[in-house]
């Protein structure tokens, strides 16, 4: 009963596609059964809301009179960087305020500028003969910007670790505040309608898939930065560590407050959450299988974060159901589980995307290439190494 | 039994007496202290959370009177900002009391004040500093 991309496509453009989201599908399978859902559904959507380290936009702000090239750049004091062309930026989300520190950075400059609030844009410069000048203080909105779009080299990693403790010490990260002496567990994944979760040997999502990104229609540009497909994947094929990951572009002004909230992690930094959602249309019983995977079946292994080194010892995997539970067993030890990723906006995403396909008519795109299959070769670490070693 | 937070003003030349101590051994009180800055010299403050029967409770309030505190129904407050919070549930990570919990059903954030105890773990933990103390 295979459907092709065209069909699917067709279906949506004519209105008569069945979308579901990826919670929705595995609750429709198990009462009907793979074949069936696999039958009776055309597209089934995902989303997720977590913290995304590697994102940020490209700026353009137009030329002043006389023109500057700016080459020191500041947005409300969040410096951004200034070695492209004269009057372009990009702005990363974990930059930090140099006044306000972690307080404010790189991601509250793209909410602020999302939710339509003017920001104090300073730059610098030696002053040429095609741009002599050499200050500017002025401000900007999101409609000023000619251009204005994300470039995130690294989103929605394909599962992620689970963090514990077992130092006699408060441990401040990325995954949140962790308790000494395995006092809790934080965990970081929408699980069962995680994109990459979903369609674990990206069959269907490569470059060029249009998605959802912030709110904004986008699309994925390449794999992501540390796309590991070369990792141990579970009897359905899925990672049960951190695993492929996307790389994204779209348009800043298209995107919403709603799906894209600057984050300050105590002790850490500074970064956002961002949401993204990725259509997967139900090509076959095989990815059907996979979409119906519930939190039951997805696990995740558990990390000692105590261990301050690459590669920390493991306690094993474990359920999402048993993480959404609020209490999982690590060390023999009952411990109290926190996400880090939001499951309502992970719900919400998956819902306005299944809206947009169902209503707007959008339509899928069959990746243009396919990311880097399974049995490619995974992440290489960085050695350290002096000039006479080379 | 009654349970009330108290906001106490210590003076700046406050007995040494032990006042704590004769809440619970005097006046079979339950004291839980949430924050307090004491300083050799200078106003201190404390919030505590006192449980006891209402009579307990109103004749340990008249023997701190009676030391030179001053005594307030806490005004403190633990606000969750709903606008800023995204669900994410760090902070159910860190409350230990679980006042702060998720929805089994919705994953949304519910906060049962009762539960609090000022500790401000989450206050720290959230990302989106949409937990703040007024104090």
């Amino acid at each position: 009963m295979a459907k092709s991309w065209e069909e699917i496509n067709a279906r949506i453009a004519s209105g008569d596609a069945v979308v579901l989201t990826a919670e929705e599908f595995g609750a429709l399978a198990a009462e009907d059964g793979v074949k069936a859902a696999a039958k009776r559904v055309d597209v089934v959507t995902t989303g997720t809301f977590g913290p995304m380290c590697s994102s940020g936009v490209v700026l353009n702000f137009g030329h002043s009179d006389p023109p500057i090239r700016m080459t020191e750049i500041t947005l409300n004091d969040v410096p951004a960087y200034g070695g492209l062309a004269a009057v372009d930026t990009y702005l990363g989300v974990t930059e930090t305020s140099t006044v306000r520190g972690i307080e404010y950075g790189g991601a509250h400059v793209i909410e602020d500028l999302l939710r339509g609030r003017a920001v104090r844009l300073k730059a610098s410069s030696p002053g040429t003969d095609c741009y002599p000048r050499t200050e500017i203080d002025t401000w900007v909105t999101l409609d000023d910007l000619n251009q204005a779009y994300f470039f995130n080299p690294r989103n929605a990693y394909q599962n992620y670790a689970v963090a514990v403790n077992t130092t006699d010490r408060v441990l401040h990260t990325y995954l949140g505040t962790l308790l000494p002496r395995l006092g809790n567990a934080t965990y970081c994944s929408a699980g069962a309608l995680s994109p990459l979760l979903n369609d674990p040997t990206y069959r269907t999502i490569g470059i060029g898939s249009r998605i959802f990104v912030a709110g904004a229609p986008g699309y994925v540009a390449w794999e992501g930065t540390q796309h590991n497909p070369h990792t141990d994947r579970d009897e359905h094929g899925v990672p049960v560590r951190p695993a492929g990951t996307l790389a994204v572009i779209a348009d800043l002004k298209a995107a919403s407050p709603e799906y894209f909230s600057a984050a300050s992690f105590t002790g850490y930094g500074v970064s956002s959450f961002v949401g993204i959602g990725v259509p997967i249309p139900v090509l076959d019983e095989d990815i059907a299988a996979t979409l119906a995977l519930t939190d039951a079946d997805l696990t995740a292994t558990i990390y000692d974060y105590g261990v301050q080194r690459r590669s920390r010892p493991s306690f094993g995997t474990v359920s999402y159901a048993g993480l959404r539970s609020g209490c999982i067993e690590v060390d023999g030890k009952r411990v109290p589980t926190g996400p880090v990723s939001s499951l309502p906006k992970a719900r919400a995403i998956a819902a306005e995307l299944k809206r947009w396909i169902a209503e707007e008519r959008f339509m899928l795109a069959p990746p243009v290439q396919q990311l880097p299959q399974p049995g490619a070769p995974g992440t290489k670490p960085l050695d350290i190494r002096t000039g006479e070693a080379i | 039994m009654a349970r009330k937070r108290l906001d106490l003003t210590f003076p700046p030349r406050q007995s040494l007496k032990p006042v704590i101590y004769h809440l619970v051994k005097d006046y079979d009180l339950v004291p839980n202290i949430l924050r307090a800055q004491i300083h050799p010299a200078q106003e201190g403050r404390m919030v505590l959370e006192v449980t006891g029967s209402k009579e307990a409770f109103q004749a340990g309030v008249a023997f701190l009177e009676g030391q030179g505190l001053t005594v307030n129904e806490a005004a403190s407050d633990i606000v969750l900002d709903e606008d800023r919070c995204v669900d994410c549930g760090l902070c159910t990570a860190v409350c230990k009391p679980d006042a702060l919990t998720l929805d089994p059903v919705t994953q949304r954030l519910t906060f049962d004040k009762d539960k609090c105890v000022y500790c401000e773990a989450c206050v720290i933990a959230c990302p989106r500093r949409a937990i703040t103390l007024t104090f």
